[in-house]
């Protein structure tokens, strides 16, 4: 690294938040009022990161993991409602695969799964409101991509669910591919990236078509029901998620094609090192739970098993919880109140439900999917 | 010879030809009176019957009313073009009434409806007596006591706080009295007493609150992060309202005043708060205030702050109208009268200012009423946005479930707002006997 013309933050004390670093160790990490004062910087400076791509200068908060024990909550920011991925139910519960993972986290902070609360956001204000500290996670579909890594200053702690671009058409079109699709009208939701995935997915197969865009999910589909345009599109999740809002769902066929990578999962501050892992391997104890088969239900065998991975993951033998902050129990904890991938899946997501996606990409590496999970050890 | 008659009386009068009496008379005079309003009235009409025919047909004689999730609403499964999906809303009822108030707790809020309404319906009536204790109890016992049934938590504690700052306040006031008095003549000691004494009760008040005495939660605390459906929409849209006048008339009196500092702070708030649009108010009482400050309040508080400020700017300018709509004689009668600034405002002037912008006030009302489900952006379900996530449960997802919940939300505002303007009629009309054409 070089000397000079790095710049770093330093404490406001020094009068002077912006100064060029001596040396490269001069990043010690720094708490209390002058992180308060560093996180202001960095939000206000989230505005401009926004729009001129600038990067925001973040500094390390207080512990958010030691804050959360002491609170006694996690403060997780959800959907206002997606179908199978954070969505309140009838009574009132907030379920899906997005949920679950707060749920998972709670579970291996407090053994409780209750202990979380959800904050409702808007895609628009989500990174302002984990940026501010109103929340401690983000766990809100969000796709992974580099500016919103970088720039935005935020921290994506892994992928609980790899989604991509679909569409959407009628049967009676016989269309069997979306590159017979040449010429059709589009519905699309605006000021979203399916939008922009529409217009490089037809440019760069030299295909004609017209857009016809809504404000909101609920316009769009309303309009491709009354015949308004040809072709549906959004993420697969959610065009099964949108199908069964049709008068007749069956007479509509979702295309082979994904046109884009949608990878979605939960996202961190900057400047925390330690809760960017406990969210990483809470996930990952999860896609390890499913590999090893340890279920909701063989839990208990599975404690008494000699396998010597299944009883390091379950913190039979070694510490790894404790490495994290966290107890040695803590997959047990996650299994026991949650679940392992699979299970969540299933339930949130998978075939059985109304929703009835399948594993696909979301299936474990030994299974041809994408779900991989680094040794627990 | 001839013989001459002459009457004696008067010719009966005819019976008015048939065409300019009853019904068809009425109608000849007001819907048929020319060929363009024969046209007018025939397209009115024909526009009317269809628009209320369609809501009444999608409503009421299509809907569905008893199901168990989207099969009973889907037009292959009834057999029939099916209208409203009731059964999603008798479904998601207690999430759009409540939000995720725990199910075991709405006891609570229907009571404090209950409270609201035995206190607020005599403040409305005229003719029930006993108006100023009618007030005291509705605007000063009844948001702490709602506070105490909607958040739960120590039942002493809220009224001790109140109580010890009201006494704080009102002891600050007397000092201020007493020190006046000794400006103007032989100092008022009683004043000064009975100000010590109450800022000492006070204190102790707030030290009582402060040793946790009463502090043994006696209703289960409910944050106010659960509270949504249409009681977070009474809530904001209640505080709001009840906020909105005396900050609108404080600020409106503020901006007419000689005094330059008190004038200029006024028509900076007011210009300020004007010119931003209520969801940045929201946005940044949400997520910049905890910025900062070290501990910042909930967020129901923040965003019922927010709102109260805003209504209040919009407010200070319909009253301010209001002031200028009063001839100078009015003020000039008054001080002639010998009535002091703050007397010749409350007998003579305001009550004639209020009394010609009632239309204005209640306008303000019914569009804060309607503003209220911004809330939603800063991640408070209210009734709308309760409305819309339960769209997304895939149980209900159905063609007609997005029009039945805005049809239901439709019914809802709309019989608030109704209900609001009709008393504003109601109290214009009693109000305007001097004026009435």
């Amino acid at each position: 690294m070089q000397k000079c013309g790095v710049f770093r933050v330093k404490a406001p004390d020094d009068g002077a938040l912006w100064v060029p670093a001596k040396d490269n160790k001069s990043t010690t990490n720094r708490v209390g009022k002058a992180a308060t004062m560093k996180r202001i910087v960095s939000t206000l400076a989230l505005g401009a990161a926004l729009g001129f791509g600038a990067t925001a200068a973040l500094a390390q908060a207080p512990s958010t993991l030691r804050n959360i024990q002491n609170k006694g909550f996690v403060q997780c920011g959800v959907t206002q409602g997606l179908a199978g991925f954070s969505m309140p139910d009838s009574a009132g519960n907030w379920t899906g695969l997005d949920v679950d993972l707060c749920r998972a986290i709670a579970a291996a902070i407090f053994n409780d799964p209750t202990k979380v609360r959800f904050s409702p956001l808007s895609a628009k204000d989500r990174f302002t409101a984990l940026q501010s500290g109103e929340v401690d996670l983000l766990s809100r579909n969000t796709t992974w991509t580099l500016q919103r890594d970088t720039s935005l200053g935020l921290n994506f702690a892994g992928i609980n669910y790899y989604d991509g671009q679909g569409f959407m058409v009628r049967k009676s079109l016989n269309v069997k591919s979306a590159r017979e699709l040449s010429g059709a009208s589009v519905c699309v939701q605006t000021g979203t990236t399916t939008e922009l995935n529409v217009a490089d997915f037809f440019r760069a197969n030299n295909l004609k078509y017209e857009p016809v865009v809504f404000a909101s999910a609920d316009e769009t589909i309303k309009a491709y029901d009354s015949g308004r345009c040809d072709v549906f599109t959004t993420d697969a999740s959610g065009l099964y998620a949108e199908r069964v809002k049709l008068a007749k769902p069956d007479d509509h066929v979702v295309l082979p094609e994904i046109i884009s990578k949608e990878p979605l999962g939960p996202v961190v501050r900057h400047g925390d090192d330690q809760w960017l892992d406990v969210v990483k391997w809470v996930h990952f104890a999860m896609i390890t739970a499913e590999e090893l088969n340890i279920t909701k239900a063989n839990l208990d065998q599975m404690l008494q098993s000699t396998n010597p991975e299944v009883r390091r993951v379950l913190g039979v033998e070694g510490n790894g919880g404790e490495a994290l902050g966290l107890t040695k129990d803590w997959v047990v904890r996650i299994v026991r109140h949650v679940g392992n991938y699979a299970e969540i899946f299933d339930r949130n997501v998978g075939p059985s439900t109304r929703l009835g996606i399948s594993r696909g990409l979301n299936a474990l590496w030994t299974k041809g999917g994408l779900q991989y999970a680094p040794p627990i050890r | 010879m001839t013989t001459s008659f002459t009457r004696s009386d008067l010719l009966l009068p005819l019976p008015p030809p048939a065409s300019l009496v009853g019904p068809w008379g009425w109608a000849r005079a007001n819907l048929f009176s020319s060929p363009l309003q024969a046209l007018l009235t025939l397209v009115g009409g024909y526009v009317a019957v269809m628009l209320l025919w369609t809501f009444v047909d999608f409503t009421i004689i299509r809907a569905v009313w008893t199901g168990a999730d989207r099969d009973a609403c889907l037009d292959d499964k009834v057999g029939r073009s099916v209208g409203a999906c009731w059964p999603f809303v008798w479904a998601k009822f207690g999430q759009f009434m409540y939000g995720f108030y725990p199910a075991d707790e709405r006891w609570r809020v229907n009571l404090t409806y209950g409270v609201a309404i035995a206190l607020l319906v005599p403040l409305l009536i005229p003719s029930v007596p006993q108006k100023p204790l009618n007030a005291i109890l509705f605007f000063g016992a009844f948001p702490i006591l709602a506070f105490n049934l909607l958040y739960g938590g120590s039942i002493i504690n809220p009224w001790l706080s109140v109580g010890g700052w009201l006494a704080i306040l009102g002891g600050l006031a007397l000092v201020a009295g007493y020190l006046m008095s000794r400006v103007e003549g032989p100092p008022n000691v009683v004043f000064l007493q009975w100000g010590g004494a109450a800022i000492a009760v006070g204190i102790l008040l707030l030290l009582l609150v402060r040793t946790g005495l009463f502090a043994a939660p006696a209703l289960p605390v409910i944050e106010t992060r659960q509270w949504g459906g249409l009681l977070v929409t009474l809530v904001v849209a209640t505080t709001g309202i009840v906020a909105a006048l005396p900050i609108g008339v404080a600020l409106a009196l503020g901006r007419r005043s000689k005094m330059p500092i008190i004038r200029l702070l006024s028509v900076a708030v007011i210009e300020l708060v004007r010119g931003v649009p209520l969801i940045t108010v929201l946005f940044f009482a949400t997520y910049m205030l905890p910025l900062f400050l070290e501990r910042s309040p909930d967020a129901m508080v923040r965003v019922l702050v927010g709102v109260s400020i805003f209504s209040g700017a919009y407010m200070a300018e319909t009253i301010r109208g209001g002031l200028q709509a009063i001839p100078k004689g009015q003020f000039e009668g008054a001080m002639a009268l010998g009535l002091n600034y703050p007397r010749m405002m409350s007998l003579i002037v305001m009550p004639q200012a209020l009394k010609l912008v009632i239309p204005g006030i209640v306008n303000a009302f019914i569009g804060l009423f309607k503003d209220t489900t911004l809330v939603s952006i800063v991640a408070i379900f209210d009734l709308l946005g309760g409305i819309r996530a339960g769209f997304t449960d895939p149980q209900w997802a159905s063609p007609v479930t997005l029009y039945t919940g805005f049809a239901f939300a439709g019914i809802i505002y709309f019989a608030f707002c109704y209900f609001m303007s009709r008393y504003s009629i109601f109290v214009e009309n009693r109000l305007n006997t001097g004026r009435r054409r």
